[in-house]
């Protein structure tokens, strides 16, 4: 194999002392000087939320406005740090929910464990629970660092459906005459 | 009619000339400060500090553009310097430990007394220097009083009693040492060639500024065109001096922590902070009188040339006015020295830090032998000229 001998140039008289490379430095640097600033002025501007962030996770209503958890507790079994946890409980007959069994009669994430994995949201058979944009939490106490369930869906909102996975199930069960 | 400042007792007229030179550089050089994180941040494209406004001034026009640069933050600093606590540890040798800033401070305003700032034209047109105290002796004094201020360093490094300002101590003194040579020696061709045969002999930064703004090409050329490895060794050393970057040496919190003013807080602290900018302040100031024409505006254009043009073209004699004519001179300088202000913070914030190492051998080994050189080249250039 051919051997290429790189030659390995000594310092220049120009180079040793530094002058043109400081000389070159101050150069770039009042150029910066005169750019406008690149930092954003945080409570004021806020930086713009690309898709897929993984925020705080929270949970959503299907277009009903009903409840989609179902107290599966996937979310709360795959948890890494534990931050969840669900009290399940039944359906109150005549709340137009009972196209379901059970809904979360208590769904309580815990902020100061909570990882933002968003294993809860990829494990989640009902689409009800999702990381969204909100990346600043605060509280005056622990117990304040709690999302209740009010609050979890204060902050989750109602997000559009694309399955509508009951009505399909319900529709197909009447096709069949009342058995699937 | 201002004959009853003249009646007054000469000591009362210079105190209270000192005092006014003292109100200018105390709250400029604490300005300078400001305007340190302010470059800072321009050049690493940060808006700086922007929010500062005391509640009772918002939504005042014109007090946003203030808050944007900083100068309440500047108001709020010195106001938590002068009331927050002052820290003493146990160990440090108590009166020594006081006594460091205000030797800091002593030197730095001292200095100021023979630099002259501006001038205005008597009505014989002849040029007389604004200054404290027009000596002879001039250049000398800054160079004599400005090495006093090495002992407030190495008084606090001594008297904090722990190895880090220690060190930051005995750093600070052998860098000073070292470039106050290349300093002195630069400056010497200036003089060599400002005393021509047949003057009287001067050391005054007056008669520099008086010889920059004479007719002909060599009159009118500022010294930093006719002497820029002087002017370039003068400012190289200037840095070291005041201990800026990248000769913080004495400072050098990577691996000093804070070097000499590390045991130190609150109001003794920003003594140190104000004392260095105001070295700064008069070293920059030195240097324009030494190669930038002092109060003269433009090379080839001294400030009686301009004044005297402004007359004719505007036809009043108010440029004449020696009032009107110290105050434009006073602007001129204090813009230049602003200017080399800034400056020196571009360079803070271009230049990474020497390695002490390093700075003992630019010291000794490049700078000494370069202002000998350059001594001895303009030794025999002036020779030939003038003699």
């Amino acid at each position: 194999m051919a051997v290429i001998q790189v030659q390995r140039k000594p310092l220049s008289l120009a180079e040793r002392t530094y002058l043109p490379q400081i000389f070159g430095g101050m150069m770039t640097t009042i150029k910066y000087f005169f750019r406008p600033p690149e930092t954003l002025q945080y409570p004021e501007e806020r930086p713009a939320i690309p898709p897929g962030y993984r925020g705080v996770p929270t949970l959503v209503k299907d277009p009903h406005g009903r409840e989609k958890c179902v107290s599966c507790q996937l979310c709360e079994f795959v948890c890494p740090p534990k931050a969840i946890r669900i009290t399940p409980g039944s359906v109150a007959p005549g709340l137009g929910i009972d196209n379901v069994e059970k809904a979360p009669q208590a769904f309580d994430i815990d902020m100061l464990r909570c990882i933002y994995c968003g294993l809860c949201e990829e494990v989640c058979p009902e689409e009800a629970i999702f990381l969204k944009n909100q990346y600043s939490m605060s509280g005056y106490s622990r117990a304040e660092m709690v999302n209740h369930k009010d609050r979890l869906y204060e902050m989750g909102g109602t997000l559009p459906d694309k399955h509508f996975k009951w009505e399909a199930k319900k529709a197909a069960e009447l096709d069949a005459g009342g058995s699937h | 009619m201002f004959d009853f400042f003249f009646r007054l007792p000469v000591v009362v007229q210079g105190v209270v000339k000192g005092l006014a030179v003292i109100l200018f550089i105390f709250p400029v050089a604490a300005a300078c400060s400001m305007a340190e994180r302010k470059v800072c941040a321009w050049i690493q494209r940060r808006p700086g500090p922007n929010r500062t406004i005391p509640p009772m001034l918002v939504g005042i026009p014109g007090m946003g553009i203030l808050q944007r640069l900083g100068l309440f933050q500047l108001a709020a600093d010195g106001g938590k310097f002068f009331f927050k606590e002052e820290p003493m540890p146990n160990h440090v040798h108590r009166f020594y430990f006081v006594l460091a800033p205000f030797v800091a401070m002593i030197p730095a305003l001292t200095t100021v007394t023979v630099v002259p700032f501006g001038a205005y034209l008597d009505p014989a047109g002849r040029v007389i220097p604004i200054m404290l105290a027009n000596v002879d002796i001039g250049i000398l004094a800054v160079f004599a009083v400005a090495s006093l201020g090495i002992y407030s360093l190495i008084l606090a490094g001594w008297a904090s009693n722990s190895k880090y300002p220690f060190l930051g101590g005995v750093r600070a003194s052998a860098q000073l040492i070292s470039y106050e040579l290349s300093m002195t020696l630069s400056v010497l061709p200036v003089f060599l060639w400002v005393n021509e045969p047949g003057s009287s002999g001067s050391l005054s930064l007056a008669r520099v500024v008086e010889f920059q703004s004479r007719a002909g090409f060599w009159g009118g050329s500022w010294f930093l065109f006719t002497m820029p490895v002087s002017a370039f060794i003068f400012i190289i050393a200037l840095f070291a001096e005041t201990n800026r970057q990248p000769f913080d040496m004495p400072e050098s919190e990577a691996d000093l922590v804070g070097g000499f003013h590390t045991e130190y807080g609150a109001f003794k602290w920003s003594l140190f902070f104000v004392a260095e900018y105001s070295n700064m302040l008069v070293g920059s100031g030195v240097f324009c009188l030494l190669f930038l024409g002092g109060w003269n505006p433009l090379p080839w254009l001294p400030l009686s040339r301009l004044l005297e043009g402004l007359h004719h073209l505007s036809g009043s004699a108010l440029w004449l006015n020696p009032l009107v004519a110290g105050v434009v001179s006073i602007c001129i300088f204090v813009a230049k020295v602003l200017l080399s202000i800034f400056f020196f913070m571009w360079v803070r914030w271009t230049v990474p830090r020497f390695r002490y190492d390093q700075v003992m051998r630019i010291g000794w080994r490049l700078l000494l032998p370069l202002s000998i050189a350059n001594l001895l080249a303009y030794t025999v250039g002036i020779y030939f000229l003038q003699g």
